[in-house]
């Protein structure tokens, strides 16, 4: 039993291939029972985000699973194979495991660590469930990813800094004033990444929002969107005593704030903490500002500079998750394996135990006069002797059942033992 | 005897326990050790106040009348209002200052003479004890406001000059770590003041004055103005963040010359021999 899959990623194929093979999570009962349907496929798996789309497959045969589920992607869509075959990657045995760990532990995302693809794949093997498409194999693995998603969350740092500018603001905010509730943030001009910025401010706890602009008009339009209110622009130096962060961009070729007039402001705030963002390019505030005791003034480049840094964190951190997944890919291993010899060495038993009883029968009809306590001494020292001589083979057929030659000695033991075939067909 | 050193001992080693849960926690980023590193804190300070219940019922008095004796006692105090303000701000870091800390002053107690020295006479009163707890609180505080004070001073930098190091993750807000530096100070100033008082009383029962200028009470005074103004310039300046956590480290630097220095340098009748019967 091999896992298969098959996918592409924003990794191997451009937003205008992945779009197009993308499945809607409304339509997606049929897409799955036609995978399952496929004569080497048993269980399926179908995993549709905007970055990726992969098909998960159980098959005895992986090489003709990988190319009927290529296929299989390529016609539902009413492309031609060609078309899809340069951006499809596939992977079976140990890389298929590791390949699903990895994404579930958000390894192979586009941001290393995001959180959003764990919740995806549930949500793709929350539909299996309901279809009925996934089995024994799928679901155990499944599980088996989500657990080592968390392991990889709670054990490494993969996901604990700010991988956005906005964020990377709100996460300084947190330590300066620690709580943001009850804090006022006045937005000075009005900047996508400003406005982007304050509605994380305003999710974090922040609940007073003031707004300046050159037009006022515009000013109150946003103070209006964030349930704020808008300041003339010339009367927002008074406001600012009242702020704690300050979002700046207006497109102002000097300085609007000088560090003398934020000099006089900290003294009237008593030296409460102030955070200043200046997005603005050229600059909106005087740095000099950022040598007073209560200030805490940062610009772009500042805050890009601690998202590259908190970006080089998560890659440190992926290095020890990798770690985590490994040692998890071996475990789950060794369980598939024992799945392949567990219905041979149940064949094994039966067998064996049809003989005993066999026997043990006609050695009761030629010796008339047994008591009950001699048949039951006959009865386990039968049993004893099959056990006795099941407990080696048996032992190795697991212990070689991780290796690669181990359908050598199931073969061997199946034709020695003239057992039946058991499920061989998909 | 026994008891008491097998307790001491005990003590001790939980203490260096705790302190290398939090150290671990806090280097290794791994905040459940801290979590245990609490939990040990907690059993260690009950530990040592069966240590001080043992010596109080075979020797009697006040156990903290040598030096031995009293670095213990300060240890204790340490790590009592330390719980308490991790109670109250989840300080976990903070931890791996006041636990280590704690310790080797175990250490120091445990390499200074321990003799249980007996009273004079003249110096027995229950302001003594009520002297003796009231200070080492208050000096218990204060320890703990220098270490949020050193603790600002390192957040501060690194969100100044926006380089961070691993520590930045682990250290509280500034905010926190202010509030943590005023509360020690608003607990330790009425503390001390009250030692001060009541050590000024008990100066009257024993030697009929209430202050005599001995080295100790000079410097006491000096620190307690330094707290003074400390106190002042938060409540009524708006004196915060920097400038108080500078304040409060030079003021316990102080306070260490007091306790410590004057009984080695300066002599005069605080001085453990002092407290014997001459």
């Amino acid at each position: 039993m091999n896992i298969v899959i098959v996918g592409l990623s924003h990794k191997t194929a451009p937003v205008e291939i992945r779009e197009k093979v993308a499945f809607s999570p409304a339509e997606i009962e049929h897409p799955l029972k036609q995978l399952l349907a496929l004569p080497s496929v048993s269980e399926a798996v179908i995993v549709s985000t905007c970055n990726r789309v992969e098909l998960y497959g159980i098959s005895r045969q992986p090489d003709v699973a990988i190319m009927e589920m290529k296929q299989f992607l390529a016609q539902s869509h009413g492309l031609e194979s060609d078309v899809l075959a340069p951006h499809l990657y596939d992977f079976s045995g140990a890389e298929a495991i590791v390949h699903v760990l990895r994404v579930a532990s958000s390894l192979d995302s586009m941001m290393i660590g995001e959180p959003q693809i764990l919740g995806q794949i549930k949500t793709a093997y929350g539909y299996a469930c309901e279809y009925k498409t996934v089995g024994l194999i799928l679901n155990r693995f499944l599980r088996k990813a989500f657990s080592v998603a968390k392991r990889v969350r709670s054990e490494t740092a993969i996901a604990s800094n700010a991988v956005s500018v906005s964020f990377a603001a709100v996460e300084l905010a947190r330590k300066i004033f620690d709580s943001l509730e009850n804090k006022t943030v006045m937005l000075i001009g009005a900047g996508e990444m400003c406005e982007l910025a304050a509605k994380h401010f305003i999710n974090n706890g922040v609940s007073n929002v003031l707004v300046t602009n050159r037009t006022f008009s515009r000013a109150e339009r946003l103070a209006e969107e964030f349930n704020g209110t808008a300041v003339s622009f010339e009367n927002f130096r008074e406001q600012l005593h009242r702020v704690d962060i300050v979002l700046s961009s207006t497109g102002a070729p000097d300085y609007v704030l000088g560090a003398k007039k934020l000099k006089a402001v900290c003294k009237e705030r008593r030296y409460k903490p102030m955070f200043l963002i200046d997005i603005a390019v050229p600059r909106d505030i005087d740095p000099a500002a950022n040598k007073l005791d209560s200030i805490y003034l940062y610009d772009v480049d500042d805050l890009q500079g601690v998202v590259q840094a908190n970006l080089k964190e998560r890659q440190k951190e992926a290095a020890k998750a990798e770690l985590i997944i490994n040692e998890e890919v071996g475990q789950f291993q060794r369980w598939l394996a024992t799945l392949e010899v567990k219905p041979t060495i149940v064949a094994l038993r039966q067998k064996m135990e049809q003989v005993r009883q066999g026997e043990v029968e006609k050695t009761f009809s030629n010796l008339n006069g047994l008591n009950a306590k001699e048949r039951k001494a006959i009865e386990s020292m039968s049993s004893a002797i099959i056990n006795k001589i099941l407990h080696h083979p048996t032992h190795v057929l697991k212990q070689t059942s991780t290796e690669d030659d181990s359908s050598l000695y199931l073969d061997a033991v199946r034709t020695l033992f003239d057992l039946p075939d058991v499920d061989r067909q998909k | 005897m026994g008891t008491m050193n097998l307790l001491f001992g005990a003590t001790t080693l939980i203490y260096l326990l705790a302190s290398i849960c939090y150290l671990v926690a806090m280097l290794g980023k791994r905040s459940q050790v801290g979590r245990a590193g609490r939990w040990m804190l907690l059993a260690g300070v009950i530990l040592h106040a069966a240590c001080f219940g043992v010596r109080h019922s075979t020797a009697g008095g006040t156990p903290v009348t040598s030096l031995h004796e009293s670095l213990a006692f300060f240890a204790w105090c340490l790590v009592l209002l330390f719980l308490l303000l991790d109670l109250r701000f989840h300080l976990s870091v903070m931890g791996a200052f006041a636990a280590p800390l704690a310790f080797l002053l175990m250490i120091a107690s445990a390499l200074s003479p321990n003799v249980v020295v007996q009273l004079n006479p003249v110096l027995k009163s229950w302001l003594f004890p009520v002297h003796i707890v009231f200070a080492f609180l208050g000096n218990a505080a204060f320890a703990l406001s220098f270490g949020a004070g050193v603790m600002y001073l390192i957040q501060n930098r690194m969100l100044k000059s926006k380089r961070f190091t691993g520590l930045y993750q682990l250290l509280p807000s500034l905010d926190i770590l202010d509030r943590v530096n005023y509360t020690c100070l608003s607990v330790g100033f009425p503390l001390m003041t009250l030692g001060i008082i009541s050590g000024a009383f008990w100066a009257n029962t024993a030697w009929g004055t209430y202050w005599s200028w001995d080295p100790k009470e000079t410097w006491a005074l000096i620190t307690w103005f330094l707290y003074a103004a400390l106190l002042h310039g938060r409540l009524t300046v708006g004196w915060r963040g920097r400038k108080a956590a500078i304040f409060s480290i030079i003021a316990f630097i102080f306070l260490l010359f007091t306790f410590l220095g004057v009984n080695l340098l300066l002599g005069g009748y605080h001085t453990f021999e002092a407290f014997a019967i001459l």
